[in-house]
């Protein structure tokens, strides 16, 4: 019985560790398929986290926190966008500059917000019914909105890619945007989009931290989470089901740390909690050697600015 | 039928300060297939992709059906039924043909059924003959079949003016004959045709009517009935080319290079090699005829030692040098031009001098105690730059100022300086205008004359036809057959290019 407690908690907590991943991941499946890397996720994602987290706190009002926060880190993906779309700046310099910037400009507005709690947070809101199913009830369907809202947003980015209109004009761009500019698909608006989406995804991946994971701000609190994503997404081939399986592998090993720890199974905390690193970098070894596949898979002209007129 | 449907009026472009179009006049009727004629650079492609909204022109108008238009997108001139096929395919390669069609189409419902769509698709195309897999994906699709899909991409949006930019570069002489049956098919259906060409041959099969540009103007348009082909060259190029001075027969029995059962992987580790063997003599230049994508690549990369050889051997001047480093094929005395003369064959940011040496430099007569001798090198490059008549800014300035076809004669005067004795080179022509076309042809053949061995490879039938003494025709990594001009008609070369044509004459080696 109690090992069936301690698997239930474990899985429980793998979904909650795994949501801020998956968002970011989400928002960057759908920039990365539209053939704009950003590398700049870790730095939304910490500005989106303060932002929430401040708004919260001064207005009481969870959803204005979000709206916020869905500003804000439109906001950076409209500069972003300018600086990679509109004057094809190299996107991994911007993304990485976007990076610091973040990291920076979230810690310093923060300062005064270490240590205070937020007086209101994203709830467990157990579903009726559903979350009395034994063992998968507790698992699956005793958590916040969040993590509901991404129960939904997973399958229909998928069926939004691969089974729309839309998602086929987005899938052509990030493969090959003249042939799409040819036909008429506004390459450089549906780039501006879907960069301007996956941002949006990575702030509200750093509300998460500060309103429901944590819930309080500490500087630089998605300690890497947004390189994961990153990294999730190629693992997962662009494609928003694999990187929901990825997200939990990554969010399981990430809370097997705390749970060896509870129990004191003697294994160095320190290893743990370095643990999802060591994954993530296996990881891309794993994908690099097997090249053919991640390459074949890749959007082609991920990282190339496009150039109408170019000869 | 002489209802004029697109009229573009004194159109002028230009880049960075060079004049690409400059006051072009373009009157096209409706149902016709119209030839743009004109060498590489004379403005034919930037012409049309200013009709098709890809570039704005600096000035001049564009009226269809009596209506001046200005067209902001690609979008703006399907809408106005002109649609392009482009030179490099304009194919989303990891879709599916279906989903290539009706990519960018507004009309479709927005949630796709999939099985609907490929039915829809696979009709279509049966209706123009344009036969083609609707559930394949691009990459799987040959040349031809993704040219068809191109076709199929503009009449699926109801195009009124379907334009080809060179469309027979790369397809097969068999292919060609479907492609210009069908577009006379659609002339007959009242679709007006133009096709970007500088193929004097094709101009008189498949034209009504011909405007030559030259140098970004217009220069000329008539009937093709009131014109011949050597009126066309004259026009075309704006002064006479010569003849290609008349072939001599200096073969000898000696192999320069003898490939037995070479088997080797293309780039994805798929097999691109399947046991091909050939042999080149002293003083002879070989063809290689075939469909691009069918083992050339791979064939200069395994006798340049780039690749590796899983099986057979290969032989330079009787001496076995399977899978021999780069530098020990090169001292045995094999040169290459490669395909991709720009990025493979020079270094662009090299000057001339630099470019001219990168395989020499080690050599006594260019440096001493590791410093280069730059007087001498100076010395030999301006004198190779006026043998071999290079227009350059001068011998520092670098190559990527040279066009096209100087940087091909440089490439071919420091491929045969140290007088190889077996010479490759891969599509040397390819993108040349006719002046460069006619220069390198001279190299080679003076080459032969002086004992060079030359494997020739080309796509271009009639000038393997010109040159070579033997034809060896590639299919599937294999040599399919070897034919002596002459005796061989191009309709045979191209069945065996397509792996057919078994009863045509035979002489291996």
């Amino acid at each position: 019985m109690e090992m069936v407690t301690l698997l239930t908690a474990t899985l429980h907590a793998a979904i909650i560790s795994a949501t801020p991943i998956l968002y970011a991941a989400l928002g960057e499946i759908f920039a990365e398929r539209s053939g704009v890397l950003n590398l700049g996720v870790e730095g939304i994602m910490l500005v989106g986290a303060a932002t929430g987290f401040y708004t919260v706190v001064n207005s009481q009002s969870l959803l204005l926190g979000v709206l916020a926060t869905v500003a804000v880190s439109l906001l950076f993906g409209l500069i972003f966008s300018f600086i990679t779309i509109t004057l094809r700046a190299s996107q991994v310099v911007t993304g990485l500059v976007l990076t610091i910037f973040g990291t920076g400009l979230s810690a310093f507005l923060g300062k005064s917000m270490i240590g205070q709690a937020s007086p209101v947070i994203f709830h467990k809101i157990p579903v009726p019914v559903l979350s009395k199913i034994p063992i998968l009830g507790h698992v699956l369907f005793n958590h916040d909105m969040l993590v509901y809202v991404l129960y939904l947003l997973v399958p229909l980015s998928w069926f939004f890619i691969y089974r729309t209109r839309e998602g086929l004009n987005l899938r052509a761009v990030g493969e090959n945007p003249a042939a799409a500019d040819a036909l008429g698909i506004n390459v450089f608006a549906v780039r501006y989009f879907y960069v301007c989406l996956g941002s949006i995804f990575a702030g509200l991946a750093g509300a998460y931290l500060s309103l429901a994971y944590a819930p309080s701000w500490l500087e630089n609190m998605s300690g890497g989470r947004g390189w994961i994503a990153i990294v999730l997404v190629i693992f997962a081939t662009w494609n928003p089901v694999r990187a929901a399986l990825g997200a939990l592998i990554f969010g399981g090993v990430d809370v097997l740390g705390f749970k060896f720890q509870a129990r004191g199974i003697g294994i160095s905390p320190y290893f743990m909690r370095m643990l999802p690193y060591l994954i993530t970098i296996i990881v891309l070894i794993i994908i690099t050697a097997r090249s053919q596949m991640a390459k074949n898979l890749m959007p082609k002209a991920l990282t190339i600015p496009y150039d109408r007129e170019e000869r | 039928m002489n209802e004029l449907i697109l009229e573009m009026r004194e159109i002028t472009k230009s880049f960075f300060g060079v004049l690409a179009n400059d006051h072009v006049n373009l009157m096209v009727n409706r149902g016709e297939i119209h030839a743009l004629l004109g060498e590489n650079g004379a403005g034919k492609t930037t012409l049309m992709n200013i009709l098709t909204g890809l570039y704005k022109p600096d000035s001049g108008e564009i009226v269809i059906k009596g209506k001046k238009v200005t067209f902001a997108s690609p979008r703006d001139a399907i809408k106005c039924g002109i649609g392009m096929v482009h030179q490099n395919f304009r194919l989303v390669d990891s879709l599916t043909v279906s989903e290539n069609v009706i990519l960018g189409l507004n009309d479709i419902p927005r949630f796709l059924n999939i099985e609907e769509i490929h039915e829809a698709i696979g009709d279509f195309s049966k209706k123009y003959g344009l036969n083609v897999d609707p559930k394949a994906e691009i990459w799987q699709l040959s040349v031809g079949e993704r040219q068809r899909v191109e076709i199929l991409k503009m009449l699926y949006r109801n195009v009124g003016i379907l334009i080809l930019d060179e469309p027979t570069a790369v397809l097969t002489p068999q292919e060609v004959v479907d492609l210009f049956s069908s577009l006379r098919n659609m002339a007959q259906e009242g679709k007006t045709v133009i096709i970007i060409t500088h193929k004097l041959n094709e101009v008189m099969e498949i034209a009504d009517r011909i405007t030559v540009l030259r140098g970004g103007k217009s220069v000329a348009t008539m009937l093709k009935k009131d014109t011949t082909r050597q009126e066309l060259a004259r026009i075309m190029v704006g002064r006479e080319i010569p003849e290609v001075s008349s072939r001599r027969c200096v073969m000898s029995e000696e192999k320069v290079l003898e490939l037995k059962d070479i088997k080797a992987l293309n780039d994805r580790g798929m097999e691109a090699l399947s046991g091909l063997s050939v042999c080149v003599r002293k003083g002879e230049i070989l063809g290689i005829a075939g469909v691009a994508g069918n083992g050339q690549k791979e064939l200069v990369e395994v006798i340049a030692g780039l690749r590796p050889v899983l099986a057979g051997s290969m032989k330079i001047n009787g001496k076995n040098l399977t899978n021999s480093k780069p530098g020990d094929i090169i001292n045995a005395g094999v040169a290459i031009v490669p395909e991709d003369r720009t990025s493979m064959g020079l270094a662009q940011n090299f000057n001339v001098i630099e470019n001219l040496i990168v395989k020499t430099y080690r050599g006594s007569e260019n440096s001493r105690r590791g410093f280069l001798s730059w007087k001498h090198l100076r010395e030999n490059a301006e004198k190779i730059v006026r043998d071999f008549d290079i227009k350059t800014a001068g011998v520092f300035s670098p190559v990527k100022l040279m066009s096209g076809g100087n940087q091909q004669k440089l490439l071919f005067a420091r491929e045969t300086s140290k007088k190889p004795s077996l010479l490759v080179a891969a599509y040397p022509c390819r993108g040349l205008d006719l002046g460069a076309t006619h220069a390198v042809h001279q190299i080679l053949l003076s080459q032969k004359e002086q004992g060079t061995g030359i494997l020739l490879i080309s796509e271009d039938l009639d000038e393997l036809l010109n040159l070579s003494d033997r034809i060896a025709v590639i299919y599937e990594g294999k040599i399919t057959g070897v034919v002596v001009p002459g005796k061989a008609t191009i309709e045979q070369i191209g069945l065996m290019m397509c792996g057919g044509g078994k009863e045509c004459i035979f002489q291996t080696n």
